[in-house]
């Protein structure tokens, strides 16, 4: 279908693009930015007056829940909900049950993805079999079925040598590891910021060494192996700063941070609040501003939403026994546009951290409007308030630490393929 | 209204309490006007067993309705309960509910032999059977008013009036 | 969740979850109406009819034998009726949630909940979730608060001590795992104690502790010096297993309280211990059956203070 998207202030940051504009798309592809392409009639007209036209959100870090978790949601339930905010691309990662090791296990959440022409799934393919962090994975067999980087969730890293070996085996077919770091022995079973607040509440706690100690092994043997590494959920300012230090040496290292941590800190977890529950655990407000710093200076390269629908049962437990998680798909927007108006960053440079930069990251072409590219827009009202509540999110998880608040920036629609998948 | 002197009637009780008495009679005072009253008795008649007090606040009925009252004192019966004539003292004989909540607290440390009642003030309006034995008058009170007996700062005893509904004792 | 989850919208109390953002009103108020029920627990009837038809359910997720006699006694000297309930972990492997649980003893027409669990924050998620008349003590909720225990030391401390205002309080042993520890520490800073030690090796102290309002020490020699209260907590073997000490040999040598140490204290100093005690482990018998020693009154106040908290909650 012929779409026109008409006087939208179209920001482009790929392209350093910002600009009221028309976009002219045909045959799931971006035609022109401005000038009528010859020949063409718009089938659909959306007046994008007054809104935002972006490209569509690529997000690096969604559970879909399939194949196995469908108690907590559905496929269809979460594309959904990645439609409702903006996200065209998502990668999402091995923790499925079966864990995603499998050739075939990839295929057919692929082919099950697929089959909904919504928004397009990247795979993240597990770096060792069920995540158990003894025996590598087919990771060249993966690839083929889809995998765009292997890694192990929030699973345990292998021991050092198997880690070693694992980044030395992917570095041969160039493959990118997306590794967490914690040390598990030193997180040690805690649920929370080894600070003031888990020493009040009691709580079993993780200290920032944990996130340290990983990203030394991790960075060492990145530099030795020459393996490609990208931080999965960066969480404390000293974790910043070596991953600044590891860069500057021009190590190919890149890094996300989750969207509630740019925003959230221990001090939000107040009577136990089981919604903050996160993984990683939510730190000091020096480590918060510390992540803040490091997006602004690139040092953090992307937001991910880091979506973890969890059922209502789950999360009505103590604290330590609630599932961590939080639902995320939908706030991915909003969360990015309160830091922008928070830091005064402009849109422009702000938006770079949800299109451009993740998928730079994940190596697919998204994240831009350049003519000849497919058509994934994503187009908001910037002014648009709403209430988080169980009854504005169409993810089957409400487990969100934002439940209550009321934040700035709604999708009003999202393409993918030229086609319009979400229209509010 | 214009309230008697509360000595008056304190050396009233007195005499028509010391008719009643005998070597083994002891006195209870209900804090804390009851307990004034019955300090004062004790000494004036003299008598041989040590002088209790009673803090009824766990035995009232209107727990329920109001909870606990902010100042509990310890209730102290330093004497043998059982089989004991005791004279009870309250300063102003009311609803007789207090009464009951006292004769209750004093049950659950022994048996008495008998229990009298002596009162300051009767001002009616019972709302149960209970009456006094020993009396030093009997007053007509407006139902929106409270009668609280004080203690000056000399020692001697006081009567005033004040509003049902405003701050209390 | 800004408002205080304690107290109802009138200030008054309507659940007891941890010393932690009580007013010095509403913990004196609990100690003050302490004392006439410890008038009631001398006497030979020790009952009064205060909560006569009411019904206290004692939900221990986390067995504890003398925790929940306590209870038990204290609500039956208030004339309540008690219900036992000791929910073992299996029960709730059967699929039953903690607030599946609480849900259905609601129905039974409960007053009351005295709660223990082995998690921080048991007791605040299920006063979250009960209804409006129903009231919930925390009884123990993991390492974050055991609010009744450190009330009854306030009490016992009073008792001997009388002004909160002149005393240098020493809590030692093991900070980071205790909830003993962590509402005596609210306690006693909120009713102006204005000195508060705590005397630990590193590995038994939580992490930025002293933001609690304590001074740290590590040697009990230094940080007994002067002490007028000394709050003993009980070491659990699992600390050995967990690397976090040698053995207890090394730890009572080092923080184990002996007569000599004890002489490091002001002469007519207390010592105060929750119970149960390891006997050589962190304090010599000698101590623990000692004149300076109110570890057996501790447990008559405890009584008392239940009590007191009970009837504070079931009148508000």
């Amino acid at each position: 279908m012929n779409i026109a998207v008409r006087n939208g202030r179209v920001i482009d940051p790929k392209n350093s693009f910002d600009r009221v504009t028309d976009i002219y798309i045909r045959s799931g592809k971006i035609a022109s930015l401005g000038a009528v392409p010859p020949g063409f009639e718009a089938r659909r007209e959306i007046n994008a007056q007054g809104l935002i036209v972006c490209p569509g959100l690529v997000d690096l870090s969604a559970r879909l829940r399939e194949p196995g978790l469908e108690y907590k949601a559905t496929l269809e339930s979460e594309m959904g909900a990645a439609v409702a905010g903006g996200v065209t691309s998502l990668a999402c990662p091995p923790d499925t049950d079966p864990v995603l090791d499998e050739p075939g296990l990839v295929e057919m959440l692929k082919y099950r993805a697929r089959g909904r022409n919504q928004t397009r799934v990247y795979p993240i393919g597990a770096l060792t079999r069920g995540l158990r962090g003894e025996w590598l994975t087919e990771m060249a067999e993966l690839h083929s079925a889809g995998c765009v980087a292997f890694g192990q969730s929030d699973r345990p890293l292998p021991n050092n040598r198997v880690l070693m070996q694992a980044m030395q085996y992917a570095s041969t077919f160039g493959f990118c590891l997306w590794l967490r770091p914690q040390d598990v022995n030193l997180a040690d079973g805690g649920v929370a910021h080894d600070g003031e607040v888990a020493t009040r509440l009691g709580l079993a706690a993780i200290p920032v060494c944990a996130e340290t100690v990983a990203l030394s092994h991790i960075i060492l043997m990145a530099k030795e192996t020459g393996a490609r590494v990208h931080l999965c959920r960066i969480s404390s300012a000293e974790g910043v700063a070596m991953t600044r230090a590891a860069r500057k040496q021009g190590l190919p290292i890149t890094c996300d941070v989750a969207a509630n941590h740019v925003h959230l800190s221990e001090m939000d977890i107040g009577f136990f609040d089981s919604n903050c529950h996160l993984v990683p655990p939510l730190r000091s407000l020096g480590d918060r501003d510390a992540l803040r710093a490091g997006l602004l200076d690139g040092t953090i390269d992307a937001i991910c939403s880091d979506h973890a629908p969890v059922d209502e049962d789950a999360k009505l437990l103590p604290f330590a026994e609630a599932e961590a998680g939080a639902t995320g798909l939908e706030l991915l927007l909003p969360l990015t546009l309160k830091w922008a108006a928070e830091t005064k960053l402009p849109l422009v440079a702000a938006l770079s951290r949800i299109t451009g930069e993740p998928a730079r990251i994940l190596g697919v072409e998204a994240g831009h409007l350049t003519p000849g590219g497919d058509a994934d827009l994503c187009i908001f009202d910037p002014d648009h308030y709403w209430m988080i509540e169980a009854s504005t999110l169409k993810s089957q998880g409400k487990n969100t630490p934002f439940l209550g608040w009321e934040l700035q920036g709604k999708v009003k629609y999202t393409l993918i393929n030229g086609n319009v998948v979400y229209a509010d | 209204m214009q309230l008697p002197e509360a000595e008056d009637l304190l050396a009233v009780l007195t005499a028509r309490i010391r008719q009643g008495i005998s070597s083994d009679t002891a006195v209870v005072g209900i804090h804390t006007g009851g307990v004034w009253l019955a300090e004062r008795l004790h000494r004036d008649l003299q008598l041989a067993l040590p002088l209790g007090a009673l803090d009824v606040s766990f035995y009232r009925d209107d727990f329920g309705q109001i909870g606990l009252h902010p100042q509990i004192r310890p209730s102290d019966i330093p004497f043998k309960v059982e089989g004991s004539h005791i004279i009870l003292v309250d300063d102003v004989l009311y609803t007789g509910r207090t009464i009951r909540a006292a004769i209750n607290e004093l049950f659950d440390y022994g048996r008495p032999a008998s229990i009298r009642l002596a009162a300051l003030i009767d001002r009616g309006g019972r709302e149960l059977p209970i009456a006094a034995q020993y009396i030093g008058a009997t007053l007509e009170v407006p139902p929106a008013k409270m009668l609280a007996l004080e203690k000056k700062a000399d020692g001697k005893l006081d009567l005033s009036l004040y509003d049902k509904h405003q701050g209390n004792e | 969740m800004s408002n205080n989850p304690q107290l109802n919208k009138n200030g008054q109390l309507q659940h007891l979850l941890t010393t932690e953002g009580l007013p010095a009103s509403i913990l004196l108020n609990i100690l003050d109406t302490a004392e006439p029920f410890v008038g009631v627990t001398e006497r030979d009837v020790k009952k009064v009819p205060l909560l006569r038809g009411k019904s206290i359910f004692n939900l221990f997720f986390e067995p504890s034998t003398r925790t929940r006699t306590t209870f038990e006694i204290a609500a039956k000297r208030l004339s309540a009726d008690v219900i036992n309930l000791n929910i073992a972990v299996s029960s709730q492997s059967k699929g039953e949630t903690l607030l599946d649980t609480v849900n259905n003893l609601s129905a039974m027409h409960a007053d009351m909940f005295v709660v223990r669990h082995a998690q921080s924050g048991a007791a605040h998620l299920i006063a979250q979730h009960v209804r409006p008349e129903i009231h919930v003590i925390n009884a123990g909720d993991g390492r974050h608060a055991h609010p009744t225990q450190a009330l009854l030391d306030m009490f016992t401390i009073r008792r001997r001590k009388r002004d909160f205002h002149n005393l240098r309080v020493a809590i030692v042993g093991d900070i980071l795992h205790s909830r003993v520890a962590r509402s005596q520490i609210h306690a006693l800073t909120t009713l102006g104690v204005p000195e508060v030690r705590v005397i630990a090796p590193k590995t038994l102290l939580p992490t930025k502790v002293e933001r609690l309002g304590v001074h740290v020490y590590h040697d009990m020699a230094k940080g007994l010096k002067d002490v007028d209260v000394l709050m003993m907590l009980r070491l659990q073997n699992e600390r050995m297993l967990s690397a976090r000490l040698p053995s207890t040999e090394e730890y009572f040598k080092y923080y184990g309280l002996t007569p000599e140490k004890l002489a490091l204290a002001k002469p007519d100093a207390i010592v105060l211990h929750p119970g149960p005690m390891n006997r050589g482990v962190e304090i010599d018998s000698v101590v623990a059956d000692g004149k300076q020693s109110v570890i057996l009154p501790q447990v008559t106040f405890g009584i008392a203070v239940r009590m007191a908290v009970m009837s504070i909650l079931a009148g508000s």
